[in-house]
């Protein structure tokens, strides 16, 4: 009888410590299968960043390194740079890449370091508590926004659209942005994964897949409700999709060769 | 044998490029040597100085606090060396472009034309080499015989054209520093 | 064969001796008085198939590093002395994953910006740890061109060794001096050991997963690995404490003093004791581990006076106290901001001392 669908084998089967509804687990999965998928678990390193997912090396078995608060990128640079066969995925939360670690995610991309990065945009800090982060919504509630995010007279900032950002910078070549907060967008997403880390292995240049993921514990919502949140505030603002992809397999855009 | 010298000059004369070569002829002829630059907080236009040792034994400070030999390239680079010499050392002057003797009566002071000399085998600007021969008369701590076969190694092969032209310029220090001595 | 002798500026030997010594990453960030140290990795790293990055920051670099110390290979950074403190987060993180890396610095007077000129104000960062947490650097210091070759040579087999990163404390006036240097034999990179515990590889080494982390969230677990750590640290300074020694038998007055301040301190000897004044010199090679127990001898015999001669407000002073632990009377004098003193000072204030 064919297996038809089972636990990834790159995937450590213990419970983990996210919390319910969390997109952690999600992504996780969908990266692990993927690297199945592509036979790559003996070749695969991850760097974990400070955030939740610092305990990702209970998560993914194989080779892993934690790097300091943001210089992820940096890490994930030396590490690729040395390995250039092997599969490096660099994964960072928004706090990790998009606020203490903007200037590595920036010249790590504009450097066309081969590796991927996964970015989980969950528009908050989960593990110090839920405060404010680069990619919180305007008018979004976090402990160190308690009035809501405000760019104006709180002078707060906007949040940060971070494929947008960098796909000016020449070194980035696939830069897509993905949800996991229904079945339709986790198939896309793990989709985009794919197509970032086949990218990878062939040696085009940085990819990237943005994340948007739930986080009912800091939103303060049940799973059901974050899932809506999500759809309904998240998406709008960030859009899902490819934002930039210069890849040898990308279809020619439309209207080429006229 | 220990020759420590004190090199002043303008950022441009080549005044570095004159303490390098002393040290790298002094380690060809088997010296223990060290060469310390010193460029004025204004890196234009500013006063290069250099602090060079050549010896037989290990050398302890690489700073010259008192130099036996100073050389001064330019006038307004008088007045920071001349307080480097040590009691009655000596102060090689380029009197082409310095007019004023420095105020130490107990130094034996030498004048060379470096500039002038320099133009007249054609080209003012190896008035460095000019008075790295005088430099090397006086003190004897490095002779300088056989600087055509050292600076072959000095100059990558593209510059040893330049070879010729840099030893006349040295045989003409000497002789210059003979003729004042 | 005799080896060939060749006249380098001290960055530039400290470059060549870390290619010659199998350094496979370079990652640096501009700063002077260290320039021609990553001018220099620039022109030599990439033509010999080795990676050499300029990053954007030191604090990038440094990480740079960390990654490329996962990966097993021996990997390096310089910088001076305001560099060097943005580096700090970065080397704890090193010591706290027990990853080899060699770190350069090319000190320059501070603090703040501070100036370009040589200054050794940065001896309790590098001896304290420098960043967070419990943990220690082995710490040489070079007095020359030729010992900061020998010496970044050496680092990377410390490192390798002790699984502990080497900071090399140079001065801009070594690095921007030049003296003739014989350089080591380069090492085999194919042959050097594998590091069983780096990532990568894994189906050619036939071994589980390796994590390399300095995470350790559950107290009692962190505190396990701390004393393990320290007792590591404990048989380094058994076995690590170098130092030179020159006429120190007989002086009734013993120059403390590392790096360019025991050269000029050489020369204060040697003229002092042409005055036939009894003074000598202790230089110490480790900072880190200190030559504590060397000094301790020292100071048994009667009379002896101890003065530390640092390019610096007195921070070495502070461990020269603790060997000395009272027994005889430690001063200090030194220059700061970037001046450096010459043999005369150091005399005079040998002298002042000796007659105090």
């Amino acid at each position: 009888m064919e297996l038809l669908y089972g636990h990834p084998k790159s995937l450590v089967s213990i419970q983990s410590k996210y919390c319910p509804g969390c997109g952690h687990g999600v992504i996780h999965r969908l990266i692990t299968e993927v690297i199945d998928e592509m036979g790559l678990q003996e070749r695969s390193i991850i760097t974990n960043p400070v955030g939740c997912s610092i305990w990702a090396e209970y998560y993914f078995d194989f080779d892993s390194v934690q790097p300091a608060h943001g210089r992820t990128p940096a890490a994930a640079t030396g590490i690729k740079r040395n390995l250039k066969d092997h599969l490096v995925i660099c994964y960072q939360g928004d706090g990790d890449l998009a606020a203490i670690g903007t200037a590595e995610i920036i010249h790590a991309a504009n450097r066309g370091e081969k590796f991927t990065t996964i970015f989980v945009n969950n528009a908050i800090y989960g593990m110090t508590g839920g405060q404010m982060a680069p990619t919180t919504l305007v008018g979004q509630y976090a402990t160190t926004s308690p009035r809501g995010r405000d760019p104006g007279e709180a002078g707060m900032g906007y949040p940060i659209k971070v494929c947008e950002l960098l796909s000016s910078l020449g070194g980035t070549r696939y830069l897509a942005r993905g949800a996991v907060n229904n079945p339709v967008n986790i198939k896309k997403t793990k989709k985009m994964i794919r197509t970032a880390f086949e990218a990878q292995m062939r040696g085009e240049g940085f990819t990237m897949v943005e994340i948007l993921s739930q986080c009912p514990t800091n939103w303060k919502l049940s799973p059901p409700e974050s899932i809506d949140w999500l759809e309904k505030n998240m998406i709008p603002f960030y859009p899902l999709g490819e934002i930039k992809n210069t890849l040898s397999t990308a279809a020619a855009p439309a209207g080429a060769g006229n | 044998m220990t020759e420590k010298t004190f090199i002043a000059g303008f950022g441009g004369q080549g005044v570095i490029s004159l303490g390098q070569m002393w040290v790298y002829c002094a380690m060809k002829e088997g010296l223990i040597v060290s060469f310390f630059p010193f460029y004025g907080a204004e890196k234009r236009g500013g006063i290069a100085r250099a602090s060079v040792i050549v010896s037989e034994e290990e050398i302890a400070s690489p700073i010259v606090a008192k130099a036996d030999t100073v050389v001064i390239m330019s006038q307004d680079s008088v007045e920071i060396a001349e307080e480097k010499c040590a009691q009655g050392g000596t102060i090689l002057l380029n009197s082409s472009l310095v007019k004023t003797d420095p105020n130490r009566p107990d130094a034996k002071i030498l004048h060379i034309p470096c500039n002038e000399i320099a133009e007249k085998i054609g080209d003012g600007r190896i008035a460095n080499m000019v008075m790295m021969g005088a430099l090397s008369q006086t003190t004897g701590a490095v002779k300088l015989d056989h600087a055509d076969e050292i600076l072959k190694t000095f100059f990558p092969p593209s510059k040893h054209g330049l070879i010729p032209m840099n030893i006349k310029a040295i045989e003409a220090g000497k002789q210059a520093c003979l003729s004042c001595e | 064969m005799s080896k060939e002798i060749r006249l380098m500026k001290g960055n530039e030997a400290i470059g060549e001796a870390a290619i010659r010594a199998g350094c496979a990453s370079y990652f640096g960030y501009p700063i002077t008085p260290q320039n021609e140290l990553t001018a220099y990795m620039a022109a030599n790293m990439l033509p010999a198939g080795r990676i050499f990055i300029q990053a954007e920051s030191e604090v990038s670099a440094i990480n740079m590093v960390y990654g490329a110390a996962a990966t097993g290979v021996r990997a390096m950074t310089s910088s001076s002395s305001p560099g060097i403190s943005l580096k700090q987060e970065g080397i704890s993180y090193l010591c706290g994953a027990d990853l080899p890396a060699v770190v350069v610095n090319v000190a320059r007077a501070g603090p703040g910006l501070g100036g370009i000129t040589p200054a050794q104000g940065d001896y309790f960062q590098s001896t304290r740890g420098g960043g967070h947490g419990d943990y220690h650097t082995i710490v040489l210091a070079p007095k020359g061109v030729q010992e900061a070759a020998d010496l970044t040579f050496e680092a990377f087999e410390l490192s390798d060794k002790y699984k502990i990163p080497v900071l090399v404390l140079a001065d801009g006036l070594i690095g921007q001096m030049m003296e003739s240097v014989v350089l080591p034999d380069p090492v085999d990179m194919a042959a050097l050991p594998r590091k069983p515990w780096a990532v990568g590889h894994q189906a050619r080494d036939k071994r589980g997963v390796n994590h390399v982390s300095s995470m350790n969230l559950d107290p009692a677990t962190l505190e396990k690995a701390n004393l393990k750590r320290e007792a590591h640290y404990d048989m380094v300074k058994k076995e690590l404490c170098r130092y030179e020694e020159m006429q120190v038998e007989d002086a009734d007055l013993v120059i403390v003093a590392y790096g360019t301040s025991a050269r000029v301190s050489m020369s204060a000897v040697q003229a002092g004791r042409a005055k036939g004044l009894k003074i000598g010199l202790f230089r110490p090679i480790t900072l880190w581990p200190f030559p504590y127990e060397r000094i301790a001898a020292l100071a048994e015999k009667e009379g002896r006076k101890f003065l530390s001669v640092e390019m610096s407000m007195g921070q070495m002073v502070e461990d020269v106290r603790l060997a000395v632990n009272g027994r005889a009377p430690v001063a200090h004098y030194g220059r700061t901001g970037g001046m450096i003193h010459n043999e005369e000072e150091v005399l005079a204030a040998a002298e002042r001392m000796l007659n105090a």
